[in-house]
């Protein structure tokens, strides 16, 4: 597919110039001229108003895409362990091999992990592929890369799904170049076009602000590597059984290039307000510092930490470290929690451009509200506990 | 002015150095102890802005007069006192030499002044002669292969920490005004020379200023500046280049007061609604924001005009200078009125920017000096 | 030592906004950037040049001319020379399609003993055209790299960033390394540096120059196709929560689950 610029029909009115995400689009003597840095994102054809601008189908190199059969997750394995992951594309996978009407299986590679193997089968494979090779005891490109490679090469999935760990990210992209595919990098939503059974790929671009489907028409296996955490895992139907298949596993003299030397598992440091995914804050509201107590409990409750506004500071109750807003940290966590603050300009400024922001106050005209995705009003005394009870 | 594409780059390297080194923290630190951080004048000599014009063979970055506005401007936007270390190896500390010094004062000194290693101080002002520089009473008196320096030198910028201190003083008392002084680099650790306490000054904090006595300093021949009998012009010329450094800093300063005051315009509400939305504020924004305008071309002018060694550089940087800094003052003292209470107390940087900004029309000339030169040159 | 930097202009995805209204990106006054990771990737050859001053750090990047601007930033960090790979045929390309062109300049720059480049750009966030590279040339790769140990005659010892530690890699070189953030912190530019920068030339090859054919690059070597994009639903007005407290509770988790937000 390409996009062109239909000459006759181009009135110069250069919306596709400002509609376009990826600044491609440049007037070229009162016509539109699409550029370079075109990704064919097809925004430009929607917004033209004189349907100037067009979509080609082109003729492409390929392959036989009729002889790929199957989804494969590959299952991801650290230290004898399935990641959470890879048990989500189970579930995942399963999905989309019911919608094309084919099998689900998994590829694991490790040394001595016969115990996955039936794990897998629980999780919903029909059929495990499964190398067995003290060089694939932790993850490394080169031994990896070799065995899944020569294993899609000869059982030709239509569809394979890796989870986008660093595991997943280094080993996907190797992949798709020997298999002379697509890979789709961090997917957050996977679908099948019931028309013609293809994989539509969706995933965050341009830091978050552009959402784009994309598709492999033309090349198989389909690959993409998914986000950890947004799929749902599947059921465990305990005593499933499914076909075991081993795939013969031998490296040559230069096979591997690189040697693990050690593996070093980290400490859970202690997080910045910066860094921080989650921040559960505390105000005037709280009436004392015993309050931070309480809010210490939810943030490690959602493995968050503990900010404040300038009047808990002021007060006494909390170090100055804690205090988000003008005159303390700004902050932009996935999750900010407001308790007992009203929302003072100065602390609006530190923390309104959160990703999600819920406020809990006693005084509904709180201007904390104006900004929150989700408001509470109620005495965070007996909100928070609530929201631990729901929680779990 | 449309720039060049590596004066943009120029500018982006002190738009990225500000962002990421001179932070709100580091600011409040500054401001709270008085203090300069060691490792921030380390940064700012590894990134060459100390000798921005300085030839690359004295150590120095081999740039314009363009550049360094752009990086005084960019700096000044988030920290005055910052351009304050900033221009003085490169203006009134560097400029004396580079206009007087002979290779091997230039080796010598200029080279460790280029690359902050070492700090020259300019001293010029004196208790009764400030505006009024003609009227130095420092005197230097021939003794053999020395010089014998006596006198007092006030509110001379870097003084308490300087290595080295460019000194005015008269040789040829039979001579009267601006006529029979000449310059030395004098060295601040010689016998005699002592530094008075440091000004405790309103603004500028974290940039000591203090007096320089001299009693019977022995100065050798090798370190006058110049040929004898001619430091007033060698200082009348660095000063031409220090006004067009107060401009910079100015459009600098008054650009972040105006930052401040959208943004704050912006997020503040009072009877429901934003300070953007009263027409009384959206149009004295619209008034900084122009006037702001204005002073950054005649400056950026004033830079071309000096790169290019135009004859209407000096009125032009007089010009820049006057207009700069009272434009300056202005935007300052609007920005505190939109912020209302908040711009009086010290957590809001606008608070700062008033007090740093108020000497801008006072040191390095004047805006009355200015007005005479500028004058001065129309009216011959 | 020789060394390649893989570096790409990229626009500054935190400037940019979302018309609340139409839905659209807003690009206007959207600055263009050298992608943060690639910062980085530059910043640790220069560290093995600071140690080593035979080394010689080569830029090489795909884009469109504007992307010069962004190869003089790099000479002004102290790189010594740059090549922009820049042709319309290169447009609409993939991350294989990029791979098979970057990897094709990088042939005709000639040995080297080290490549680095930036995780993953921030436009697209693929981290693919990276290790891709790697694998056209043939040549081993580490991604992730957060530490660079040692130096070793035919070898080279790093840290791989894991989500929950790291681990200790020795890998033959040549090799192609992929920084992260917290590899370094980049240095800045320094003001005669820029001035030296605009001295030096810096050639521009198209698919002719590095040997490529028309169809091997760009949108026909792409398997994948964008199919659509569209901007994420705009955060609406906040939502009040209503009923009793356990209510509230209970709606604000389920929610936030459902948002991805909490697990």
């Amino acid at each position: 597919m390409a996009v062109k610029v239909i000459e006759e029909k181009c009135k110069g009115c250069q919306k596709c110039v400002k509609a376009c995400p990826f600044d491609a689009i440049t007037m070229q003597e009162k016509i539109a001229d699409i550029g370079p840095a075109c990704t064919n994102c097809g925004t430009c054809v929607d917004v033209c108003p004189f349907g100037a601008i067009e979509k080609l189908e082109e003729g492409k190199k390929g392959v036989d895409v009729t002889q790929y059969h199957d989804v494969w997750v590959f299952a991801e394995q650290r230290e004898g362990k399935l990641m959470g992951v890879s048990v989500e594309l189970m579930g995942e996978g399963k999905k989309l091999a019911n919608e094309i009407g084919c099998k689900l299986c998994a590829i694991l590679c490790g040394e001595n992990v016969d115990n996955l193997v039936d794990e897998l089968f629980e999780y919903g494979a029909d059929k495990v592929y499964y190398a067995n090779d003290p060089e694939l005891k932790t993850y490394n490109t080169d031994p990896y890369t070799k065995v899944v490679y020569k294993a899609i090469v000869k059982y030709k999935p239509e569809v394979v799904l890796l989870g986008a760990t660093h595991v997943g990210r280094d080993l996907g992209p190797c992949l798709a170049v020997h298999c002379g595919t697509g890979l789709t990098a961090d997917c957050t939503k996977l679908d099948i076009d019931p028309t013609d059974k293809k994989l539509m790929q969706t995933r965050p671009a341009f830091g978050g602000n552009l959402m784009a489907t994309i598709l492999c028409p033309n090349h198989r296996p389909q690959m993409s590597t998914v986000r950890p955490g947004v799929m749902e895992k599947p059921k465990r139907e305990a005593g499933k059984k499914g076909e075991l298949i081993k795939l013969n596993v031998e490296f040559k003299e230069g096979d591997i290039r690189a040697k693990v030397l050690e593996v070093v598992k980290g400490l859970t440091e202690k997080v910045s307000l910066t860094d921080a995914k989650v921040i559960v804050s505390g105000g005037a509201g709280l009436g004392n510092p015993e309050g931070f107590k309480l809010i210490k409990q939810l943030a490690d409750r959602l493995g968050g930490v503990v900010g404040s506004s300038r009047a808990a500071v002021d007060a006494g109750w909390i170090d100055h470290s804690h205090q988000v807003g003008q005159t303390g940290t700004t902050v932009k966590p996935e999750l900010y929690i407001a308790c007992g603050i009203s929302g003072a300009i100065q602390h609006l400024a530190g923390m309104q451009t959160s990703k999600t922001i819920v406020a809990i106050n006693k005084n509904e005209n709180a201007p904390i509200f104006e900004v929150a995705d989700y408001g509470i009003v109620g005495d965070l005394y007996k909100v928070i506990p609530a929201i631990l009870d729901a929680l779990g | 002015m449309i720039f060049s594409e590596k004066h943009e780059l120029v500018r982006k390297l002190a738009r990225d150095f500000a962002e990421k080194e001179l932070t709100k923290d580091i600011l409040d630190q500054i401001e709270e102890t008085g203090e300069y951080p060691k490792e921030l004048l380390e940064k700012l000599g590894k990134a060459g802005f100390f000798g921005i014009k300085t030839p690359l063979k004295y150590g120095g970055q081999g740039s314009d007069m363009l550049s360094y506005v752009l990086v005084m401007e960019e700096l000044a936007r988030a920290s005055a006192v910052t351009t304050i270390w900033v221009s003085a190896p490169n203006s009134l500390g560097g400029g004396p030499l580079m206009l007087a010094g002979t290779p091997e004062q230039l080796e010598k000194y200029l080279t460790p002044v280029a690359t902050g290693e070492k700090i020259m101080a300019f001293g010029l002002t004196e208790p009764n002669a400030g505006s009024d520089a003609g009227g130095t009473t420092s005197t230097a008196v021939r003794d053999g292969d020395y010089w014998i320096l006596n006198g007092r030198k006030t509110f001379i910028t870097t003084a308490p920490v300087a290595d080295w201190c460019i000194i005015y003083a008269k040789t040829d008392r039979t001579q009267k005004g601006s006529r029979g002084i000449s310059a030395f680099i004098m060295d601040m650790k010689l016998p005699g020379v002592s530094v008075g306490k440091s000004e405790h000054k309103m603004g500028i904090i974290g940039c000591p200023t203090s007096d320089i006595i001299m009693e019977d300093v022995r100065v050798h021949k090798d370190d006058m500046l110049g040929e004898e009998g001619k430091g007033f012009s060698n200082a009348m010329k660095t000063l031409d280049i220090g006004r067009i450094g107060v401009a910079s800093m100015s459009i600098g300063v008054a650009q972040g007061a105006l930052d401040e005051s959208i943004r704050y315009a912006k997020e503040r509400k009072q009877f429901g609604r934003r300070l953007a939305d009263f027409q009384a504020i959206s149009f004295m924004i619209a008034d900084m924001a122009t006037k702001l305008q204005a002073a950054k071309e005649l400056v950026y002018r004033a830079a071309q005009l000096k790169d290019t060694n135009s004859p209407e550089a000096g009125t032009a940087a007089s010009m820049a200078k006057y207009y700069a800094t009272e434009t300056c003052n202005e935007i300052a003292a609007k920005a505190v009125q939109i912020h209302g209470g908040y711009g009086y107390i010290r957590e809001y940087k606008v608070e700062r920017i008033y007090r740093d900004c108020r000497v801008f029309t006072i040191f390095e000339g004047t805006s009355q000096v200015q007005q005479m030169v500028i004058a001065g040159n129309l009216l011959k | 030592m020789k060394i390649i930097v893989c570096a790409k202009q990229v626009p500054d995805t935190n400037e940019v906004k979302i018309d609340p209204v139409k839905g659209t990106l807003i690009r206007d006054g959207v600055p263009s950037i050298l992608n943060p990771d690639d910062a980085n990737a530059l910043e640790a050859a220069l560290e093995i040049k600071d140690k080593y001053p035979d080394t010689t750090v080569t830029i090489v990047s795909m884009g469109p001319p504007q992307a010069n601007y962004m190869l003089r930033e790099c000479l002004a960090m102290g790189a010594d020379d740059a090549y922009l790979l820049s042709s319309r045929a290169f447009g609409g390309a993939d991350t294989c399609a990029t791979s098979t062109t970057i990897a094709a300049g990088i042939r005709k720059i000639g040995k080297y003993d080290i490549i680095f480049a930036g995780r993953q750009a921030i436009d697209g966030d693929t981290a693919q055209v990276g290790p891709q590279t790697a694998q056209r040339l043939g040549i081993p790769s580490v991604t992730y790299v957060q530490k660079i140990r040692e130096i070793k005659k035919g070898s080279v010892v790093v840290e791989r960033a894991l989500e929950d530690g790291y681990e200790v890699i020795e890998v033959k070189t040549p090799c192609l390394l992929t920084a992260i953030k917290e590899l370094n912190e980049p240095r800045y530019m320094t003001v005669g540096q820029i001035e030296e920068a605009y001295k030096k030339p810096i050639a521009t090859w198209s698919e002719v120059d590095v040997n490529l054919a028309p169809e091997d690059c760009g949108l026909k070597a792409s398997p994948t196709q964008v199919f659509k994009s569209f901007t994420p639903p705009p955060k609406g007005k906040g939502e009040m929560l209503q009923g009793t407290v356990p209510e509230m509770a209970a709606a604000l988790i389920a929610k936030l689950t459902e948002k991805h937000v909490i697990k």
